[in-house]
């Protein structure tokens, strides 16, 4: 922007001169016809003077004054001729003209710089949107284009899978296809296979014919004796009457195998009602409020659970007697309400569950999960201390290996393994003591510390006394003098005063530290306590002490600032170091 | 545990005596019948052929020893050694024999044999008690065809008249047909009785998942389907109790159907990674021997030389997650490696073992009370068979090696059969009382005594 203002700056001014110029002139043309008459010469004037220099000269003074004031009273202005003495000039009024025609002038070119800018603005605005609207346009061609890839991809895609299509159904035709010539090759070959045994059949027996005319063997049996039958006795004659029987002895068979077969069922079916009873009861026991919710919630309910007892009842007692199929449908239903009763109420206890865990305001389960850290607490704890068991107990195995061969080391061992408990619950109960004979130092320190302050203040105190005592015996005379100037200054900004030290100091604090603290540690102390007290009193009563107090002004304050940034515990760290061993 | 010496055997045709006392085993043409207790020789009888099969009777009483490339069944007694009975079925083309629950009869089935003008398969019905002779038309050549329930009292028969499956149920006694119905299926694969005697399971072929239940009245109870298109069922086993029907198919899953609904109760899955940490994973792990000074002594020296040369090996438990030794499926070979392929369920019902034929390293054992995968035992060898202890819930099983592995709820153990050469156990069988077990390699076998201290 600089660089751009050194550059248009006197582009501006020319362009100003401008402006101004067709202003003037366009405000001039509507109004007369002298200005015309005026601007007549003013193109043909040939000299190298400007235009404003060649607008008056020695001659046309008098015309030029009087333009210029018609002008100026055109625009406004008060007219320059004094209005009493006509042809006179009003210098005053102008300068005031000339004045305001330069502010008028000033402000028309921050105006028109101010446009100027505004101009730019728009104009790079437009640059940018001009960038926009021919990325828009680009991006509308590139989709535009997309949509058409796509579409033909799709198109492609389409016309894929309509060729799969048309390729499943011609494959399915000849699956179908093979299918049939399948069948049909398989009745084919039955067809076949049946004529050809036909024609076996009737080779077969030519064969034979052929053969058995030849040689007539005697198809025999030779026996040396018959045998009994294996239950001794005879072989019964074909009759109707064993026909008869052996129907009756299949029907027998086939009945016993099917009794056999029911009473198995019955068995297995009595389990299974056993199993179904067992279940129901154990149902009914599970569910008792279930139960009670519906016979309070309506009457109707409360009927309808009635009857289900009653049939349950009636379930029970006749359960055994009764066949499947006059109960099944009492059993299957009661069983069903039962069962959907257990659902609900599972699924009750589910969402318990769920809403438990999403939500923790069910008590129980903070509770019960409060019991839960604690038992874990617990275990781990247990576990620790088996662990530490598992440990020992590996030491002294380890022990054991080492000196298996005697047993009056393990004996050692084990003695030893006391021993070490021994000395450990010792261990504990020393590091108690030592605990409680900390705890007992650190109270005795601080004990000390205030026996000490109290002691420097006493001596303060008696210090104090005796310069007072000094003082009036000795100076008598500079004691006006002396008290007014500090009283005074430090009657009026006291306060301030000490504002500024403390916050001055408190930005150092490292570099005081360093000196005296860790050489003298003691004195430090000390100086602490004395200045503290000193410039309590000196704030408050005590005036004539302040010009004692001087020459240990820089420590002073220093440890205004320790005490203001905890200094006291550093100091009590201090006092300790002294007591420790 | 103590093992026996080592027996010479062929077509791993070992088999304990019903009652338990014997133990018959087959030496191509001769039959051997041991005391169990003393492994004595009690009885030696010979063959007419190579024995391709032998059964005992339900009294233990009488072996019948098939040789189906002569088509002669031969039948001894175990009480008079000089009885014998042989029954020729001639060129009809014998393809399977077996006894009937009361041992006194024996169902062959033949191939060629003419009814009428249609040549057909048929089962003879032979009794030694009678001259008499009964026939059951329509047999079908399943898997599992000829099923008796566990009281013996009644026959399901799997038949296949023109093209069309039926079953009849015949009762033991006199060979009557009690019911005869056709079923749902496209190629009947195999029946079978639940314990109870109650319910006849019957499904379809790997070719369709389909599994049908009938009551002994016929009545069709159930039928579960798991899926349509991919391959079926691979094998079916009942709970002891009746109560669970397992089923094991080619989509490495075991279904489970409860018997009041006949519905899904889970559905076992065999992933070749096990991720849950309730699991517990043996792994069989070899070592190499230590030779110990304290055996070098004790042991024959053949012993021992053959214990150098052959490594040991001890379970370890690995930690979860495991993934396990994974064999994919070649998938343009018809019956691929895939799939539960055998499952059993433990006496007790508590347990049921799978393994699942793509990774054939690995038993699964799951905890049919919690239906939950209980432990996994994965072994260096293919399994090559697993069979429960028939009194307490207590696994064997083999793996082609010379070790047998015992699992039971309290751990597992790896043994190591001794002996000299080589001894690669493919088949076991317990004893019925669960204290000792047949272990059969292809040429040999040997007997394993468990104490029962032990294996608490």
């Amino acid at each position: 922007m600089g660089d751009w203002k050194t550059i248009t700056v006197p582009v501006l001014s020319s362009d100003s001169k401008n402006i101004f110029q067709y202003t003037s002139e366009r405000k001039r043309s509507p109004t007369t016809m002298n200005s015309q008459v005026l601007r007549l010469p003013l193109p043909s004037s040939k000299n190298m003077h400007s235009f404003f220099s060649a607008f008056c000269t020695e001659e046309n003074i008098e015309q030029s004054i009087a333009y210029i004031d018609r002008e100026l009273t055109t625009l406004g202005f008060p007219s320059i001729y004094v209005e009493s003495k006509g042809k006179e000039l009003n210098l005053i009024s102008v300068i005031n003209c000339i004045n305001e025609l330069l502010a008028l002038q000033h402000k028309n070119l921050r105006a028109q710089e101010e446009v100027e800018m505004q101009h730019l603005k728009l104009g790079s605005d437009m640059d940018h949107l001009q960038n926009c609207y021919a990325k828009l346009k680009e991006q509308l061609e590139l989709s535009k284009r997309e949509i058409v890839g796509l579409q033909e991809r799709d198109r492609q895609l389409q016309s894929k899978n309509r060729n799969l299509h048309q390729l499943l159904k011609n494959e399915k035709d000849e699956v179908q296809k093979l299918q049939n010539i399948i069948s049909s090759r398989a009745t084919q070959y039955n067809h076949d296979m049946k004529r050809k045994e036909r024609e076996y059949n009737k080779l077969k027996d030519r064969l034979r014919q052929l053969v058995m005319n030849k040689k007539d063997k005697k198809i025999a049996m030779e026996v040396l004796n018959y045998v009994g039958r294996a239950d001794g006795k005879r072989g019964a004659w074909r009759t109707d009457k064993t026909e008869a029987r052996n129907e009756e002895e299949m029907y027998k068979v086939l009945l016993s195998d099917y009794e056999q077969r029911q009473k198995q069922l019955l068995v297995e079916n009595a389990e299974l009602k056993k199993v179904l009873q067992q279940m129901k009861k154990e149902i009914i026991s599970l569910l008792p409020p279930q139960k009670q919710k519906p016979k309070e919630r309506s009457e109707d309910g409360l009927v309808l659970s009635d009857l289900e007892e009653d049939i349950g009842e009636l379930n029970k007692e006749n359960m055994w007697e009764l066949s499947c199929e006059t109960v099944r449908e009492q059993l299957t239903n009661s069983i069903r309400k039962q069962w959907r009763m257990l659902k609900n109420h599972v699924e009750k206890l589910d969402n318990q569950v769920s809403r438990g865990h999403s939500g923790a305001w069910n008590e129980k389960d903070v509770i019960s999960r409060e019991d839960h850290e604690l038992e874990t607490e617990k275990l781990e704890l247990e576990i620790q201390q088996c662990k530490e068991m598992i440990k020992t107990q590996q030491q002294l195995l380890q022990q054991q290996l080492t000196c298996d061969d005697e047993t009056t080391l393990l004996l050692q061992d084990c003695y030893l393994l006391e021993e070490r408990e021994r000395l450990q619950e010792e261990w504990r109960l020393f590091q108690e003591q030592k605990k409680n004979f900390e705890k007992e130092r650190r109270s005795f320190t601080e004990a000390a510390i205030r026996l000490g302050l109290e002691r420097k203040a006493f001596e303060e105190d008696r210090g104090m006394w005796l310069k007072q005592q000094f003082l009036s015996m000795t100076a008598d005379c500079k004691h006006s003098e002396n008290v007014t100037t500090p009283s005074a200054f430090l009657r009026s900004s006291d306060q301030d005063n000490w504002l500024v030290k403390s916050t001055s100091q408190q930005r150092k604090p490292p570099s005081v530290l360093n000196g005296p603290v860790s050489a003298e540690p003691c004195q430090t102390s000390q100086y602490i306590t004395h200045n503290s007290i000193e410039s309590k009193i000196a704030g408050d009563s005590m005036p004539n002490l302040w010009v004692e107090s001087d020459d240990k002004e820089e420590t002073g304050e220093c440890t205004k600032s320790w005490e203001d940034s905890g200094a006291g515990t550093l100091l009590c760290r201090n006092l300790h170091m002294e007591q420790l061993p | 545990m103590n093992f026996s010496e080592l027996f010479e055997l062929s077509g791993l045709l070992g088999r304990f005596s019903p009652d338990g006392k014997c133990l018959a085993l087959c030496v191509q043409h001769s039959l051997v019948v041991r005391d169990v207790s003393s492994l004595q020789v009690r009885q030696l009888y010979t063959c007419l052929d190579k024995i391709q099969y032998i059964e005992w009777s339900s009294d233990s009483l009488f072996i019948l020893c098939a040789m189906y490339k002569r088509g002669i069944v031969q039948v001894w007694s175990l009480e008079q050694p000089d009885w014998h009975c042989k029954i020729d079925e001639g060129s009809a083309g014998l393809v399977a024999s077996c006894w009937s629950p009361d041992g006194r009869h024996i169902l062959n089935t033949t191939e060629f044999h003419c009814s009428l003008s249609l040549c057909q398969l048929r089962i003879t019905v032979w009794s030694l008690c009678t001259k008499s002779v009964s026939y059951i038309k329509y047999p079908k050549a399943c898997q599992q065809g000829v099923v008796f329930t566990k009281d013996g009292r009644y026959m399901a028969v799997a038949e296949r008249r023109d093209c069309k499956d039926f079953i009849s149920i015949f009762v033991c006694s006199n060979w009557q047909l009690l019911r005869h119905f056709d079923t749902e299926t496209q190629d009947l694969f195999g029946i079978e009785w639940a314990p109870n005697g109650c319910v006849l399971a019957a499904w379809d072929s790997c070719l369709e998942y389909k599994v049908l239940l009938y009551s002994l009245d016929g009545r069709l109870l159930s039928s579960y389907r798991a899926y349509e298109w991919p391959l079926g069922i691979k094998s079916v086993a009942w709970s002891p109790s009746s109560q669970f029907l397992a089923i094991g198919s080619f989509d490495e899953k075991v279904r489970i159907l409860n018997h009041v609904t006949w519905k899904k109760i889970t559905e076992f899955e065999h992933p070749a990674t096990i991720a849950s940490k309730k699991t517990i994973v043996y792994k069989e792990v070899e070592k190499s021997p230590s030779v110990e000074t304290e055996r070098l002594s004790f042991p024959p020296t053949k012993a021992l030389a053959s214990s150098l040369f052959s490594t040991q090996s001890k379970y370890e438990i690995s930690q979860v997650p495991v993934s396990l030794q994974y064999i994919k499926p070649v998938a343009d070979r018809a019956n691929p490696k895939v799939g539960v392929g055998m499952l059993a369920f433990s006496a007790d019902n508590c347990f049921l073992a799978t393994k699942n034929d793509s990774i054939p390293n690995a038993v699964w054992v799951w905890d049919i009370r919690r239906l939950k995968l209980l432990v996994v035992l994965e072994q260096l060898c293919p399994i090559q068979g697993f069979q429960w202890d028939p009194r307490q819930p207590r696994l064997a099983l083999c793996t082609g090696t010379s070790r047998v592995f015992l699992w039971s709820p309290a751990g597992c153990v790896a043994v190591q059969v001794p002996g000299e050469g080589d001894f690669q156990i493919v088949s076991l069988s317990w004893h019925s009382s669960g204290d000792s077990m047949v272990l059969l390699s292809k040429d040999n076998c040997c007997v394993c005594y468990l104490e029962r201290e032990e294996v608490k």
